[in-house]
């Protein structure tokens, strides 16, 4: 893993967005973070065995669940009916999603787990 | 510190969980370890999003009941979650995966959808309104509608292409037969020319005409593409599909500015985007042949020029005798095997052959079964212990020494033609060289090819034999067959 990519992306993630700051800007931080988030993801997931592709796949499915917090601020706001009410579904979706990636990640690599036996 | 510094340090702890957790899930011993992690840090993140202003502004407003509401959906949601998680079966994984891929995908297209009802709403009633949500504006070309446009794409695609392939993969009769209209190329690039004109349009307007309009297209969009894949490819699709699962997470989080959602959302990105090319080489296929159906040839091999009166078929008594006297036998499991969920009827086989004396091991291709590394779950499921799950570049120096290799409903993946013939629609695909060993046994129903729609050498080979009948049931056959001996 590399050092420097780290000592990049961490001062990135501490930035809160600031009131002040203009759109422009704030959409190239967050650009920054994307990308540099893809290549961490690319550097740490280089050389999966083999046996480990469906818990990967189930586990990083769960963790795309993450949308569930940008659901439970929106549907937070109460600003409208129909934002509340997507934001509530999507809570609900999000929420099916992350406890049952991470439920049915762990089932699986129990199964794998020799000691269990 | 203010309250949004600590709700910062909370995403910047999920996040490097979630760095960590990934980087625990590529390797077998920590493993579990990792998504335990991934699991923490999706707790503090949800804790950490009901402190965010606009939440602690509707509790200040209508007192304690938003937060109720919003803990109230959030668990039954993950009370349906993990209880799918418990009842379903590992056969049932990959659609399993699907669906919850698609549910994804439909959340971040959602919240996509909330935003914007909530700034056109800030539009209409002025400031007041403005307090309570993010300050974002509706202006074209601003971050604001180019992520929007791209979440309720990317989410939407999500969302139909995975229910199509839960309903492929859970084979509901409405999607028994492959789609095979000729001009289903054309309707896709169609509909994909006007998602792009759409997102042109919603990046350059804001209208509100467009985003619907939008998600109706990719919805389509996500339903031409997945349709037309063949069962084989299902594992391309399903490694995509979580990748845009995880794009869609991305843009959601560029809507709300949300640095973990964009974190996370690019790792699930990036993971999904390595296995669909890890999947692609397994295959030897472009990832546009895929998407686009067929494999791009016609075959003009006759099947009956490699097979004409050099098959051999055996029966029951004739394999059991060929098994009983060898030393070393390897099992190749295939997606047929998946199909007839014969997992069970294999470690049974395994069992007997075992306690005989004869050494087993289990070759699995990187694309056996219907989902990345599907094989090996099932055949853990079964009791297989781990040891004996060879991969393929670790199997395939072994074969020479090998007695006798099994294979059971696996055809394209040990065609030999891929290694011996230049001309092949498969040459170069990486395959498991069971004609090395010296018998070699295909357990098969008929000599239908397999998803290439070649010819397969290795079934008219001087080695192999032919037992034609039902996998699960040709197992159960020979097991007695050797337990009676």
């Amino acid at each position: 893993m590399n050092i420097v990519l780290f000592a990049n992306v961490l001062p990135l993630l501490a930035t809160a967005p600031s009131p002040g700051e203009d759109p422009a800007s704030r959409f190239i931080r967050l650009l920054t973070v994307f990308l540099l988030a893809m290549w961490v993801g690319f550097e740490v997931i280089t050389k999966v065995p083999q046996r480990l592709h469906t818990p990967l796949t189930s586990g990083s499915n769960a963790i795309s669940g993450v949308t569930v917090v940008g659901a439970l601020v929106v549907a937070g706001s109460l600003t409208t009916g129909f934002g509340t009410l997507f934001g509530l579904m999507a809570v609900l979706l999000a929420m099916i999603n992350v406890a049952g990636g991470f439920v049915v990640t762990h089932r699986m690599l129990e199964m794998f787990n020799p000691k269990k036996k | 510190m203010s309250s949004q510094a600590w709700i910062n340090l909370a995403y910047l702890t999920a996040s490097m969980l979630f760095i960590v957790a990934f980087k625990q899930m590529s390797g077998p011993r920590t493993a579990v370890r990792g998504n335990l992690l991934g699991a923490a840090g999706m707790a503090i993140a949800i804790i950490a999003a009901c402190f965010e202003q606009p939440v602690t502004m509707s509790i200040a407003a209508h007192g304690i009941w938003p937060l109720l509401l919003l803990l109230f959906f959030a668990a039954i949601g993950g009370g349906i979650g993990a209880t799918m998680a418990i009842r379903w079966p590992m056969t049932g994984m990959p659609q399993m995966v699907a669906l919850l891929n698609g549910f994804g995908g439909a959340a971040s297209m959602l919240v996509a959808a909330a935003e914007l009802s909530s700034t056109r709403a800030v539009a209409r009633f002025g400031e007041e309104a403005r307090q309570a949500v993010a300050a974002t504006s509706l202006e074209p070309w601003t971050q604001f509608a180019i992520a929007i446009g791209l979440a309720c794409f990317i989410g939407s695609v999500t969302l139909t292409g995975s229910l199509v392939a839960f309903g492929k993969l859970h084979e509901l009769p409405q999607f028994k037969k492959p789609w095979d209209n000729p001009n289903r190329q054309w309707i896709s690039l169609a509909l994909a020319l006007a998602a792009l004109f759409l997102l042109w349009g919603v990046f350059s307007t804001s209208q509100l005409l467009f985003f619907l309009l939008l998600v109706l297209v990719a919805a389509a969009l996500g339903v031409t593409l997945t349709l037309p894949i063949g069962g084989a490819d299902m594992p391309v699709v399903i490694c995509l599909l979580n990748s845009y699962s995880g794009l869609a997470a991305a843009a959601a989080g560029f809507v709300i500015d949300n640095s973990v959602l964009v974190i996370a959302g690019s790792l699930v990105g990036a993971s999904g985007l390595i296995l669909t090319a890890i999947m692609c080489r397994a295959m030897n296929r472009s990832l546009v042949g895929v998407l686009f159906g067929g494999l791009g040839t016609t075959t003009t091999i006759d099947a009956d020029e490699v097979y004409a009166g050099k098959i051999k078929s055996a029966d029951t008594e004739e394999l059991a005798m060929v098994l009983e006297q060898a030393d070393r036998v390897v099992i190749v499991p295939g997606y047929g095997l998946a199909v007839a969920q014969a997992q069970h009827a294999v470690r049974e086989l395994a069992d007997v052959l075992e306690e005989r004396g004869t050494s087993i091991a289990y070759a699995i291709h990187p694309v056996a079964g219907r989902m990345p590394g599907h094989m090996n779950v099932l055949l853990a499921e079964a009791d297989i212990p781990y040891e004996q799950l060879c991969e393929m570049d670790d199997i395939n120096p072994a074969f020479p020494e090998t007695d006798v290799a099994i294979v059971i409903g696996a055809n394209d993946v040990v065609n030999p033609a891929a290694r011996n013939d230049p001309d092949s629609p498969i040459a170069g695909m990486p395959i498991l060289d069971v004609d090395k060993a010296q018998t070699v046994i295909v357990i098969k129903r008929s000599l239908s090819p397999g998803f290439a729609g070649i010819p397969n050498p290795l079934f008219a080979a001087d080695n192999t034999l032919m037992y034609f009948a039902d996998g699960k049931k040709a197992l159960i056959d020979l097991t007695a067959a050797i337990a009676r001996e």
